[in-house]
């Protein structure tokens, strides 16, 4: 019926839609569907459409989608340009509703129930603060360039972050980080993101590897002193561009490792903060002495990211061992899922893991993965169902879905820059930067390689929030960019 | 850069997951082990019959508590030692012992107590749900029908560790066969462990079949064993070697089968089952008699006169004498200032009559004579070579190949023997007289002696002597069942066995002369040095189709006339008339009731016997390792 009355504009958006993106999200979106019958599968029952099932309730969900999706290309770009802030203000208000009126579901208390439907805000939310951000962009004259732009732009940003904590909900809050991203694309100093990207990495380092000892001094720490004498180098190289410098440093730190190195060969033991200090205390000095000659604002800066990043790890250390309680510590460490704890959180990761490695190269075929199907991986169908892709798909598979979602964010960001407005522009980035989140996460978090935070996988995860969450994003991107043409002529 | 970032995260995530799916193949491993478990099904094992198809040996099902103790979750503990009757110390100390094993892994199934009652075992399935981890195995116990035959039988034992480290069919908690047949015959008994595949969630619970039961195995049950042995007949050698220390063998001289194998004293293979085992097994491994010693193939006792026909057939052969060459004999051997004493009997004396009245002095001449025939050896080391290959051929000095486990070789010794003890050259025929009359050096076990009389009953060949006759499904394993034809020509037995049939028509084996059934025999009186004399029988019968070759051995107990005779016709009447004459059945009687133990022997410990019981293959190798370094004391 609205296909009918809407002819002739149809004729028009199915010439300049992106047919590509339609096509990568339905393929994501059948094996999505496809995976979670495989993760649920039950050796009695079978069909994969019944809707009692997880599958075939998903399936129902991306059928929906699928009309979803098209109504919201039906609508008008201007309805979500001149909309943008009533739907991200309704959004919020839903948010805050939520805290009050969500019942207790496993500690968390994110979720509406309606009868034998529940939605989950903090999915919705996502295209709306997206929405709000491309609106704030858009605004005449709007640069990010003073402290109250920035304040803005970084309000947007953090009010559905707190919200969603206060849902309990903190996974699906940090998603909302991943917006650096775009801050980062509109103008916002590289240094920020980098700085952003140090912080986090000292940090899950520094706490991670507390306890193991290297030179004396808790790994973690060396690492990091490892990691800001390597970036120290590269600062050195690629941004003061003073090559001799580099050089110098570089040797510097070759002779001084492989001193280390014979050292601990030959029994002597080496003090690590005296390594440490030496080397990063005998850069500085040199690098004071190199701003003779060289470009002094660019290497003070470097000295600057040197210092503050030595005192921020101490920072760190120092909080961790003796602001916090032990108990807070341990929950600190378990949440990160840095804490050895096989029966508890690291459970979840062993066993992933181990479901993911015994595919192989080719898998062990459909239906025919035994750790997911015997529930040895927890949150099977939900968040770790890379687990099952990973098993009876083997690393054939699993890069296929890997290589299905890069090309689905490349593509999203190769829309994003032939966008003629920033409205459109900020709106794609938004888009790249939550699908790179929770894409980087996920995995990650399967794969063992990040921190256990419980977000889904999109289009595979089970969940009808989350799924409708991302084709409200996509296809509202589809239709932003359906119009970019008479929008272009500007 | 955005792009940048996201493809670079992409590529490591591929790294990683190379690393993990393809490069590291623990986790597939782990997997397994997470998701399947493998269920033994344990086969029923072989049935054993006697020669008549009596059923002597079956099984019963026995249940075994195991737990794999990684699976293990918190449980009560009070309750399940309610339900296994067992105190919490006792539990623990299970436990202890249990992780003490060598064999321990905290991934396979460990035993953690085995034969568990039918009631407790009733009681313990409807609970098992609560003990996660802990799983019921269904094992076999023995069962005999008979109190008789032990020493043949033998029985089954948890395997140790070095069965395990063996053979790869063997578990902890499995079970072996232990002596006699259950050891020899294990790889046919046991038969073919079957398995099921089962999948298993992430909360242990069993969800069924992998591949709907594709991947099981059917257990196969093992091969029944049809014996030789006439278990009615062994039941009575066993009774009237009651109070006796001893054995008795009976072969059919035509097949080799063994149709008795009596050591005595006997035990009730019933005190070898189960849990009484171990208490039970211990007890007789201390018991100074040695029931466990299987004395009808591993004892090595001096033959005595049952060793006379031998020498007749060698001399025969060797052309030393004729049946009418006659040796002087004045109440025994004189030559050199050596004496060999014998009994009263006419004087000089040829070969059949010398069989008869078991004349010394006439074995001793031939022996002698035959030594110190230079003109026919060279010398006397080449002479007594020959007489040594002989001895062999006729299956004494090595191993028989009996199907059982400990068999002992007894011993021949030959001339290098005696150039150890006397010094090259320096021994002549004198020095080594007695080995003439089956003592001196000469060893042999009561099978060997069985053995001689089948193949005098053959009239000179024998088949390798065996229990068992037939392995269902198999046949007959003819590879260890041989014809062996002694060196000695055919025609020279014919003089000897009509010497054993004069013995007991009017010789030293009266008490064996059952009309109808034409007895053959020879006594022995056998000397040495643990107190009175050994009563040895050797015979057959009948004379002209022999059905029955036996041997009596009775340590101790004096004549060969006295004990020796009197059972070897028990056991051949039994035999042939399928009962015994109301005469013989009062022999019978008075056999059984009649005890001839010796403290002297048995009260305070005989080396030999004493080191052999308590492991039956070590003792084997002990007394094979003592006769080849040649220590083994010489028993006159």
């Amino acid at each position: 019926m609205e296909l009918r009355t809407d002819r002739n504009e149809g004729g028009t958006l199915l010439k300049s839609v992106d047919w590509l993106t339609i096509l990568i999200y339905a393929i994501l979106i059948v094996a999505g569907a496809v995976s979670i019958y495989a993760a649920t599968y039950n050796f009695d029952k079978a069909s994969m459409f019944d809707f009692s099932g997880f599958s075939g309730k998903q399936f129902l969900w991306a059928f929906l989608s699928f009309g979803i999706g098209l109504s919201l290309l039906l609508i008008d770009r201007r309805m979500y340009e001149a909309y943008a802030y009533p739907i991200y203000g309704a959004m919020i208000l839903l948010l805050i509703v939520t805290i009050f009126v969500a019942p207790d579901i496993k500690g968390s208390r994110s979720w509406l129930v309606f009868g034998p439907v529940s939605l989950q805000p903090a999915e919705f939310a996502k295209f709306a603060t997206a929405l709000a951000l491309a609106k704030l962009f858009s605004t005449y004259g709007f640069q990010l360039n003073s402290w109250k732009n920035y304040a803005i732009a970084v309000g947007i940003i953090v009010l559905p972050i707190l919200c969603i904590i206060l849902e309990k909900e903190t996974g699906s809050a940090l998603v909302y980080t991943s917006l650096i991203f775009v801050l980062y694309r509109e103008g916002m100093s590289g240094f920020v993101l980098f700085a952003a990207l140090c912080a986090i990495t000292y940090f899950v380092l520094v706490l991670k590897y507390a306890s193991v000892l290297l030179l004396g001094i808790p790994m973690g720490m060396a690492l990091v002193f490892i990691i800001v004498m390597v970036l120290t180098v590269a600062m050195l190289l690629f941004y003061c561009r003073s090559l001799i410098v580099a050089r110098n440093v570089l040797l510097a730190y070759v002779a001084g490792g492989l001193l280390v190195w014979g050292l601990t060969y030959w029994g002597i033991q080496v003090n690590g903060y005296l390594f440490f200090g030496l080397m990063i205390g005998g850069t500085i000095i040199y690098l004071l002495y190199a701003m003779l000659h060289d470009d002094v604002r660019r290497i003070l800066i470097t000295i600057g990211f040197i210092a503050s990043s030595v005192i921020f790890v101490f920072l760190v250390d120092m909080a961790f061992n003796n602001i916090l309680q032990e108990h807070q510590q341990k929950r600190i460490a378990v949440v990160l899922g840095i804490q050895d704890d096989p029966r508890g959180v690291g459970y979840n990761v062993n066993q992933s893991k181990i479901a993911i490695g015994s595919g192989g190269i080719t898998g062990k075929g459909f239906l025919n993965g035994t750790q997911t199907k015997l529930k040895y991986v927890p949150e099977q169908h939900t968040d770790f169902i890379f687990c099952t892709i990973g098993e009876e798909q083997g690393f054939v598979g699993s890069t296929l879905v890997l290589l299905a979602f890069l090309a689905l964010i490349l593509r999203v960001i190769v829309i994003a820059e032939r966008q003629h407005t920033a409205f459109g522009r900020v709106y794609a980035y938004c888009v790249a930067s939550y699908l790179i989140f929770h894409l980087s996460i996920n995995v990650g978090m399967v794969l063992g390689l990040c921190p256990v935070i419980g977000i889904p996988l999109p289009f595979f995860s089970y969940g009808g929030s989350s799924l409708w969450g991302f084709t409200f994003l996509l296809f509202i991107l589809l239709r932003i960019d359906a119009d970019r043409a008479a929008y272009g002529s500007w | 850069m955005i792009g940048g970032f996201i493809v670079l995260v992409v590529t490591i995530y591929i790294v990683r997951l190379f690393v993990l799916q393809v490069g590291d193949s623990t986790y597939k491993a782990n997997a397994d082990s997470n998701a399947f478990v493998d269920r033994t099904i344990y086969p029923s094992r072989g049935l054993i019959y006697d020669r008549n198809d009596s059923l002597i040996v079956y099984n019963q099902p026995a249940y075994d508590l195991v737990m794999i103790p990684k699976d293990v979750q918190p449980f009560d503990t009070l309750d399940l030692c309610r339900t296994l009757k067992i105190s919490r110390e006792a539990f623990e100390m299970r436990l202890e012992k249990m992780k003490k094993s060598r064999n321990y892994s905290g991934y396979t199934q460990q035993v953690f107590m085995n034969h568990i009652s039918a009631q407790d075992y009733g009681r313990l399935q409807e609970k098992l749900y609560r003990f996660p981890g802990f799983y019921i195995v269904q094992r076999i116990l023995r069962q005999y029908n008979y109190n008789a035959g032990a020493n043949v039988l033998g029985d089954i034992r948890e395997v140790n560790t070095n069965d395990i480290d063996r053979d790869d069919y063997y578990k902890p908690g499995d079970y072996t066969g232990d002596l006699g047949i259950e050891k020899s015959y294990e790889k046919w008994l046991r038969g073919v462990k079957g398995k099921e595949v089962l999948i298993r969630d992430a909360f242990g619970k069993i969800k069924g079949h992998y591949n709907d039961g594709a991947s099981d195995v059917a257990p196969v049950a093992g091969n029944d064993l049809h014996l030789s042995i006439d278990i009615e007949l062994q039941a009575l050698g066993e009774r009237i070697m009651r109070g006796k220390v001893g054995a008795i063998v009976c072969i059919e001289p035509k097949t080799g089968e063994i149709l008795a194998l009596v050591s005595s004293p006997s035990y009730d293979p019933s005190l070898l089952i189960g849990n009484e085992r171990g208490k039970n097994y211990a007890h007789l491994v201390r018991n100074p008699m040695k029931p466990l010693f299987d004395r009808s193939i591993m004892a090595d006792y001096p033959p005595g006169s049952t060793f006379k026909p031998s020498q007749g057939l060698i001399f025969l052969h060797e052309g030393i004498v004729n049946l009418s060459t006659a040796y002087p004999c004045h109440r025994g051997f004189i030559s050199g200032g050596l004496r060999v004493g014998c009994h009263g009997h006419g004087s000089p004396i040829p070969l059949k009559p010398a069989i008869q009245t078991s004349c010394n002095a006439y074995f001793c001449w031939g022996l002698k004579h035959m030594l110190d025939s230079r003109s026919k050896y060279g010398t006397t080391a080449k002479a007594f070579e020959v007489w040594k290959h002989h001895m062999v051929s006729m299956g004494y000095g090595y191993k028989l190949g009996v199907d059982m486990p400990g068999e002992s070789r007894g011993f021949i010794p030959n001339a290098a023997f005696y150039d150890k003890i006397h010094g090259e050259g320096k021994w002549v025929a004198n020095s080594i007289i007695s080995d003439a009359i089956g003592q001196g050096e000469i060893l042999a076990t009561p099978l060997q002696i069985a053995n001689l009389s089948a193949t005098i009953a053959n009239r000179g060949y024998y088949i390798t002597p065996h229990v068992v006759r037939n392995i269902a499904g198999v046949g007959v394993l003819k590879k260890s069942i041989e014809r062996h034809d002694p060196t000695i020509d055919k025609r020279y037995y014919i003089p000897i066995v009509e010497g054993m049939r004069m013995a007991v028509t009017g010789g030293t084996c009266r008490g064996a002369n059952i009309p109808g059934l034409d007895v053959c025999g020879k006594t022995g009186t056998a000397q040495n040095p643990h107190g009175r004399d050994h009563s040895v029988f050797m015979g057959f019968a009948p004379m002209d189709d022999p059905k029955i070759a036996v041997c009596v051995y009775v340590e101790n107990a004096g004549f060969g006339a006295t004990f020796g005779v009197p059972i070897g016709a028990v056991m051949i009447e039994k035999y042939l008339n399928g009962h015994l004459s109301p005469a013989r059945e009062a022999v019978a009687s008075r056999m059984a009731a009649t005890s001839t133990y010796s403290a002297k022997a048995y009260g305070s410990g005989k080396k030999k016997l004493a080191n052999a019981s308590k492991d039956t293959q070590v003792s084997d190798e002990q007394k094979t390792t003592s006769q080849q370094s040649e220590e083994n004391g010489t028993t006159n």
